[in-house]
């Protein structure tokens, strides 16, 4: 009895607290790179919270850097919009077809191991310096997990939903639009989550290769103008705006998700 | 419990009306069989079905005829092809030989005339438990009767219930929505594939009275499978029993069920003479 008081008063203290817990993290974080700033000695000393808050504060007042932040927003949508189009598509034939399954299980886990920023090279020679190559190299990465999952999800949806389907008396299209496409939402969106991760995370060396103007353009130029502090500041933006899109979908996902 | 293979015998075939004691409630039962039965209800006839799988002779001339309005049970061990039956019936899988016909009318596929309940409720989990009865009409591009769906949420229990969510459901409620999902086609027959054995007893027991007092009120014809003896019997006006594959149809058997209830002495004594029947003709 004793045990299991106190189990449950544990369990209450989760519960009540459990709020501030991503708050007792970030607290954490902040801790150690306070830690590490602070401590430390010659340059690094440049990249402190304090400082860095302080150009914070700043930049969010600035329109032109607003101008960096749309810019890549831009870029990462047309790449995510590309690898929609393109990945869903592909994903559904080869999910369906076994033939077309067999044919591209190998060259795509292949494709996938390459980084995609072995592209930039290519994607400069063929496309130029400018907003096409980024999205080009972005669209390399951010494909794969879409039609891998979505592949996954039309070849392992449960048969006998199409069968109770077609008892109930749907002809093909009525069972593609009301069992089949519902049913592979989930992983749709398993593959889009991970896709969106990957194109946010590429977009930043994607703009500090090819491109004058965006977040990853930003953190260069930053450093080039010695203006140390705007480095820590502007990943702080970055990881935000991240969170955000990540967050965004995991909503979407969980009022989306059936075993 | 399982059925044995055993040498045909001449009382053998489908109309079993001699298997029967004569009795003054065989009388009974056929004057109340004749009142529970729909005149406008869909005859089942399927004849010479023979099913190959590969190698595997699953039945060979395999006749059956469900009565209009009639609840005809398929009884028998797992792997005796009575499932496999069904789906013939259902338009499901293709006979390698002979043909079904519901109403006069050749089965060569699956109809939403001919509604199948499944073992497992298989509800579509996007959709809520009203969504999921609907989905029959929508699937056919109709667009639902809500008054029809009103009356068979009613029917089957599930009218509190109407907009949750499929997996807050319990077995039992989740076989009900499959039912009324069914229904919701307006099936000319009924054609049930172990639709109870996954749920506990009393569940089941409750699930088998309703599904009786629905086939009553609606009067369509059912075929019926199952691997339990005791629900073949309280559920049929007749029993099919089928053999290890390749035996197909071993015996039928005839259930008063003018008297039926659990609890009606005659009804019990005929059913436990039945079962004797049973064991007669096969059952260890």
């Amino acid at each position: 009895m004793a045990t299991r008081d106190k189990r449950r008063y544990g369990s209450e203290l989760v519960g009540e607290r459990g709020r501030l817990l991503p708050a007792v993290g970030l607290l954490g974080g902040l801790a150690v790179w306070w830690a590490v700033t602070a401590l430390g000695s010659g340059i690094i000393t440049n990249f402190a919270p304090a400082a860095t808050l302080a150009v914070l504060a700043e930049l969010v007042v600035s329109p032109a850097f607003y101008d960096h932040v749309f810019v890549s927003i831009y870029r990462f949508a047309i790449a995510l919009g590309l690898c929609l189009t393109v990945g869903l598509p592909i994903g559904i034939v080869v999910g369906y077809f076994k033939a077309a399954e067999r044919a591209t299980t190998v060259l795509f886990q292949f494709m996938r191991m390459i980084s995609p920023l072995a592209w930039f090279p290519i994607a400069i020679i063929v496309f130029g310096v400018g907003t096409q190559s980024a999205v080009f190299v972005m669209f390399m990465a951010g494909l794969w997990p879409i039609v891998l999952n979505t592949a996954h999800g039309i070849a392992t949806i449960d048969d006998d939903w199409i069968t109770v389907g077609e008892s109930l008396g749907g002809d093909t299209r009525a069972l593609l639009r009301r069992v089949v496409v519902p049913a592979v939402i989930p992983d749709m969106l398993t593959g889009i989550r991970l896709s969106i991760g990957i194109l946010w995370i590429i977009l930043v060396p994607a703009e500090m290769l090819g491109v004058n103007t965006g977040l990853g353009y930003l953190i260069l130029d930053a450093r080039d103008r010695f203006s140390y502090a705007e480095i820590p500041a502007i990943m702080l933006v970055i990881g935000f705006i991240g969170f955000w899109l990540d967050l965004s979908v995991r909503r979407l996902h969980a009022r989306w998700n059936w075993g | 419990m399982s059925i044995e293979s055993r040498p045909a015998t001449a009382d053998d075939d489908g109309e079993a009306s001699d298997v029967r004691s004569g009795s003054a409630s065989a009388v009974g039962a056929d004057a109340g069989d004749a009142d529970r039965r729909a005149t406008d209800a869909a005859p089942i006839v399927a004849s010479d079905l023979t099913k190959r799988y590969d190698e595997t002779l699953v039945f060979d001339g395999l006749d059956l005829s469900v009565d209009p309005g009639e609840v005809c049970c398929l009884l028998g061990p797992s792997g005796c092809g009575k499932t496999t039956l069904l789906h013939l019936l259902a338009g499901l899988e293709d006979p390698t030989s002979g043909r079904v016909e519901i109403d006069s009318e050749a089965v060569t596929g699956p109809d939403y005339r001919w509604g199948v309940v499944f073992q497992d409720p298989l509800l579509y989990p996007w959709l809520s438990v009203r969504e999921n009865v609907e989905i029959g009409p929508r699937l056919r591009g109709e667009e639902p009767d809500p008054d029809l769906i009103d009356e068979l949420l009613e029917l089957v229990g599930l009218d509190g219930v109407a907009d949750a969510d499929t997996a807050d459901l319990s077995g039992g409620m989740a076989q009900r929505a499959s039912l009324a999902r069914t229904l919701a086609n307006e099936p000319e027959v009924l054609l049930l594939d172990e639709p109870f054995s996954a749920l506990d007893q009393l569940t089941k027991m409750e699930l088998q009275d309703e599904l009786l007092r629905i086939v009553d009120e609606l009067g369509v014809t059912a075929a019926f499978v199952t691997h339990d003896i005791d629900e073949a019997v309280y559920l049929g006006d007749r029993v099919a029993i089928m053999g290890p594959v390749p035996a197909g149809i071993e015996h039928v058997e005839r259930i008063d069920s003018e008297t039926r209830s659990r609890d009606d002495e005659a009804f019990l004594a005929e059913r436990a003479a039945t079962f004797e029947r049973l064991e007669a003709v096969g059952l260890e």
